[in-house]
């Protein structure tokens, strides 16, 4: 991509800084959190939820041009020696604006970043930290080097401009699960999976948070381009016996107790009985994906949608069961 | 494609729900913006096309767009690959023949059905490379086509990929290998599904030559037709068709499936009720 002269450019940037000052001005008044879409800021502000556990909230929405991409929780704990990122968001941007969030927090150098799945909304930062620190269940990496691309092309069409000179960055560390000291931090691992072939859980002992990733969804319909359902609801089993203090979705506000884990199994149950009963009475997929979503799950963000969408997933292999067909 | 009331309250009973709740969501889930009923004139899915699939597929027939014919498509498909399509033109009364088509697809013709002894009520899955209206033509016995249809927004990219078959040897095995049930007291009568395993390659991907299944016809106990379909490349690989068929069709025996695709490969399975 051509690039201005530095002159040329400076000068574009003091005469667009000029003419946005008002409109900025009157943004940040407006809304402390308020995502600029003209100047492509985010307004990420980390929060901290226990001693050094910090969560920056997505937006319980679809990708969109207004939201950049900005859907899902990010977040980093501290430790004495550095800083641990959990996901690294949708866009090149994000994750250096994430970056700038996490150095004005702390000025130790981020050691280990972690991609939880494979899902764009959670990689596609990546570019923004350092190469050697990105890290990931071995399942993710083959997922993000056979599928990343075609969600990079994907999210450009999405969400615009706000992906500029993003690209795929393939994480080379591979994790597994464990409980060892990470800068200084007592860190476990869980390498769980269901929502993704690999979904990685990770648990901060010290303020007994868990990072659930994906894994839970808090007030959002769950998506499940990738699900292994049975699978997914056993995590969820396993997740649910654990001591925790707190719990940090993949999407959807952070919670205290178990409820979000309890609302993404149930919404899951109804979502596989559903479709299963739709097969054995002889249903279309298009007729299936008419079906009205149960009045608990009606309150889901997107709920709607993303029934339609694991129409289109999850009913095939329901459709084959019922016809009989291998 | 209606289901039958009885369907509904098997659905229903299944997920405990109350039926009145679901008796209004086929009608919701008909995307496209009705149309008046018998409006002859503009297109009401103002598709820059409609001119070209007016003279390719209509000539001088009389056209009308008639929201009797009724097209279920999601607005927004999740997969290029498998855009699900349900069709009901029984409300017209008795059809000759549906022409199943999208305007902005590379191959535009997916479906041709011939309802000879059955409701004109189906529902398949088809390729989309790009957002496109899928429609619906109805042919009544006076020669009018009755045309209803959906916009439904892609992505993209499904005429152009090879099929996932190609990349295996597993079809060669299974190739028009059918699995199929009837389920009596579904849709406008019984319905019977099928799917067929078969690559349905368009031909359009690098290499790939065009291999698709070209007829199917559905008979009854007796060997009566019930059902002709001619399909085209943009159907979707392995496909998964419903037939809506006259109650009570598998008393007279168990229903016949045959066709072939364009090697000259045979169909050829029962369906016992």
């Amino acid at each position: 991509m051509k690039r201005l002269g530095s002159t040329a450019r400076s000068w574009r940037y003091v005469l667009l800084a000029f003419m946005l000052a008002p409109l900025l001005l009157a943004l940040a008044l407006d809304r402390a959190h308020a995502r600029d879409s003209a100047a492509f800021d985010y307004g990420l502000v980390p929060r901290q939820i226990a001693d050094g556990v910090y969560v920056l909230e997505g937006r319980k929405e679809d990708f969109s041009t207004a939201n950049g991409g900005d859907i899902a929780n990010t977040g980093f704990i501290v430790g004495t020696a550095g800083v641990i990122v959990i996901d690294t968001g949708s866009s090149r941007r994000y994750g250096e604006q994430m970056r700038v969030a996490i150095a004005r927090i702390t000025p130790l150098p981020v050691v280990l970043t972690i991609n939880t799945h494979h899902h764009p909304d959670h990689f596609l930062g990546n570019q923004a930290f350092p190469p050697d620190t990105l890290a990931a269940l071995p399942a993710t990496i083959a997922g993000i080097e056979a599928e990343g691309g075609a969600f990079n092309d994907n999210l450009y069409r999405l969400v615009g401009d706000w992906m500029r000179d993003t690209e795929v960055v393939v994480p080379r560390r591979r994790l597994a699960a464990g409980r060892q000291l990470v800068a200084g931090r007592d860190i476990e691992l869980l390498a769980l999976g269901g929502h993704t072939a690999a979904d990685l859980v990770v648990i901060d002992h010290v303020s007994g948070t868990v990072f659930a990733a994906d894994l839970v969804f808090n007030g959002r319909a769950p998506t499940t381009p990738h699900a292994d359902i049975p699978r997914w609801m056993e995590a969820i089993a396993q997740l649910e016996r654990l001591p925790a203090r707190r719990w940090v979705p993949g999407h959807g506000a952070v919670h205290e107790d178990t409820e979000p884990l309890r609302q993404t199994r149930a919404y899951l149950d109804w979502l596989s009985r559903t479709l299963q009963a739709a097969a054995e009475s002889g249903l279309d997929m298009a007729e299936a994906m008419t079906l009205p979503v149960a009045a608990e799950f009606r309150t889901l963000a997107l709920v709607e949608h993303e029934y339609r969408r694991s129409v289109v997933h999850l009913f095939p292999a329901a459709e084959r069961a019922a016809l009989g067909s291998r | 494609m209606k289901p039958a009331h009885p369907a509904r309250r098997t659905v229903c009973a299944a997920l405990g729900l109350a039926c009145a709740a679901a008796l209004p969501f086929v009608a919701a889930g008909r995307v496209l913006a009705a149309a008046p009923a018998l409006q002859p004139g503009a297109d009401p899915l103002d598709s820059s096309r409609w001119d070209d699939m007016r003279r390719a597929f209509f000539a001088d027939a009389p056209v009308v767009f008639d929201d009797r014919i009724a097209v279920t498509a999601p607005f927004s498909a999740e997969d290029p690959l498998n855009v699900p399509v349900a069709i009901d033109a029984t409300a017209l009364g008795a059809v000759r023949e549906v022409l199943v088509f999208a305007d902005f697809n590379p191959i535009v013709k997916a479906l041709r059905v011939e309802p000879l002894a059955a409701p004109a009520a189906f529902g398949l899955r088809l390729k989309l490379q790009q957002s496109s209206p899928v429609r619906a033509a109805a042919r009544t016995a006076d020669g009018t086509w009755h045309l209803g249809g959906a916009w439904v927004r892609t992505s993209g990219g499904g005429c152009t990929l090879p099929s996932l078959g190609s990349g295996s040897a597993e079809w060669q095995q299974r190739l028009n290998e059918v699995g199929a049930r009837l389920w009596p007291g579904v849709g406008h009568g019984d319905r019977l599904r099928l799917r067929i395993v078969h690559p349905m390659d368009t031909g359009l991907a690098p290499g790939i030559p065009a291999f698709h299944i070209e007829t199917l016809e559905i008979a009854d106990g007796a060997g009566r037709v019930l059902v002709r379909a001619e399909a085209f490349e943009p159907v979707s690989e392995n496909p998964v068709f419903s037939f809506d068929l006259p109650a009570g069709i598998g008393a007279a025996g168990p229903l016949r499936i045959r066709g072939r695709d364009n090697n000259g490969n045979l169909i050829d399975a029962e369906v016992r009720p």
